[in-house]
């Protein structure tokens, strides 16, 4: 079976020198979500610029069966839909309805049917609500479904999750947890939650210094590398 | 914050509101044209024209005493140069100024008050404008949204560790701290801008920005032109003849 992303001997190198991919392989298959653990400055939100060409280091990157360059960006970028971390770097364009047409709209789809597929995507995503409201007057959770809504929205195969979790309360990283599991595509997700990993993962890998320290299941991986969050002992003081 | 007012002003549905960017837009510019060729009589065809703005923003349902002082944000700039031309005796001229200053600012105001930004700059695309000139008014715009709420982190972080403003300037400590969170506030939006930018990558931009809103030049809109001339020249005109 052909992989959904196939990277193959990846470096890569800030300006500043620090190496931050350091000869990473890694595949995705069809119907797999792969969770990906490491430290942090591990080179696993450099990994997941690489996917859709926003870096480019040495080796190979290719996406449902697309090499990651120049001239294939554009349909690289419709296959494969990277959720940032931070909704607020994502949300930009004036009202919510805009902003989850936006990606479409890039496609090069006429007005209506982007409208629609906008209007579909927040339907999927339970925001249809807020269609008409500015994005920054949404809570943290709603900004990460209308966030996910912009990705979907362009009918991606593959979601690339950062660290989706972060600033949602836990009703709302129950209720995003759930969204993404009913969500069909493939996923990568980064993350430091292992709880979220769990839920969602059916392979993890661990990063070292830009490499695959390890990979497996996700308990074996939590297992393997201790990255499970360990019960602290209270002491006296704290206790009184 | 002035952009987000101004933003969310825009989003009516008056008849105003409704005219295609592109008519309100060549309106605007001979506004600015008639009143800033207006010598003789500036006085009178600025009250005039300040008549007309007043009725167009009645007719838009904006808020008239916020949009009014609003626009007063001009007038300290101008009024340097105001007291620089009474200093040399010339008192019409600063007057001059003053007035028509301000009512450019309220007529431009009116404009941004009664168009979504997008729709204004994908009008001007349709007149001509190069597009990676709407293109930075664009990204200036989003970005003044990422310096005041970065500015407002900053703040709260600088009020939690009790820093206070007072004084600022003539406290060399504090002048320092603050001249130092300037700094740390453009390379923080720097680096959050860039977030933005990978983000917009990521989905697709490329060179231009595409909305969801129509541009339909309709007879309304021809209409809405054709006062504009009627009135501003009619204005002007009889400023300048009868009185």
């Amino acid at each position: 079976m052909e992989p959904l992303v196939d990277v193959r001997d990846l470096h890569f190198q800030y300006d500043d020198g620090t190496v931050a991919l350091d000869g990473l392989n890694f595949r995705l298959f069809h119907g797999e979500t792969v969770a990906v653990f490491g430290a942090n400055g591990s080179g696993k939100t450099t990994f997941v610029l690489h996917l859709n060409g926003l870096l480019t280091g040495q080796g190979a990157v290719s996406v449902c069966g697309m090499p990651v360059e120049r001239k294939t960006l554009a349909r690289v970028r419709q296959k494969i839909g990277l959720v940032f971390q931070d909704s607020d770097n994502q949300l930009f364009m004036p009202t919510v309805i805009e902003d989850v047409a936006f990606g479409p709209l890039n496609l090069g789809l006429d007005r209506d049917e982007a409208q629609a597929r906008a209007h579909a995507a927040l339907d999927e995503v339970g925001m249809a609500h807020v269609s008409g409201k500015a994005p920054y007057h949404l809570s943290a959770g709603e900004k990460k479904r209308v966030a996910i809504a912009g990705i979907l929205a362009m009918r991606p195969e593959i979601l690339v999750l950062d660290e989706p979790t972060t600033f949602l309360d836990p009703p709302g990283q129950t209720a995003l947890l759930e969204l993404l599991d009913r969500l069909p595509q493939a996923k990568i997700l980064v993350t430091h939650d292992v709880d979220c990993a769990r839920v969602l993962a059916n392979r993890a890998v661990f990063f070292d210094k830009g490499r695959i320290a390890g990979e497996g299941s996700v308990e074996e991986v939590i297992a393997r590398f201790h990255w499970d969050r360990t019960p602290l002992k209270r002491s006296a003081s704290s206790r009184s | 914050m002035h952009h987000v007012v101004l933003d969310r002003w825009s989003r009516g549905a008056s008849v105003i509101h409704r005219r295609d960017a592109r008519a309100k837009t060549v309106a605007t510019l001979m506004f600015l044209v008639a009143l800033a060729t207006a010598h003789r009589s500036f006085l009178t065809v600025g009250l005039g024209y300040f008549a007309i703005l007043v009725a167009v923003m009645i007719a838009a349902r904006l808020p008239l005493g916020a949009a009014l002082a609003r626009a007063a944000v001009v007038l300290p700039f101008t009024a340097v140069f105001a007291v620089i031309s009474l200093a040399a005796g010339e008192p019409l001229a600063a007057m001059a100024l003053v007035e028509k200053s301000y009512l450019s600012a309220l007529a431009v105001l009116v404009l941004l008050s009664t168009t979504p930004l997008p729709e204004l700059l994908h009008g001007l695309e349709h007149m001509g404008v190069p597009r990676y000139l709407l293109m930075v008014v664009q990204f200036l715009y989003r970005y003044l949204f990422v310096i005041s709420e970065e500015a407002q982190h900053m703040r709260a972080a600088a009020q939690a560790k009790s820093a206070s403003m007072r004084r600022v300037l003539f406290d060399r400590s504090k002048f320092g701290a603050a001249a130092g969170a300037l700094g740390v506030l453009f390379a923080r939006s720097y680096a959050h801008a860039d977030g933005i930018h990978q983000a917009m990558l990521a989905r697709g931009f490329q060179d231009r920005f595409r909305t969801l809103s129509r541009h339909a030049f309709r007879r309304a809109d021809a209409v809405f032109v054709m006062a504009a001339v009627v009135l501003l020249a009619g204005a002007r005109f009889f400023a300048e003849v009868w009185i």
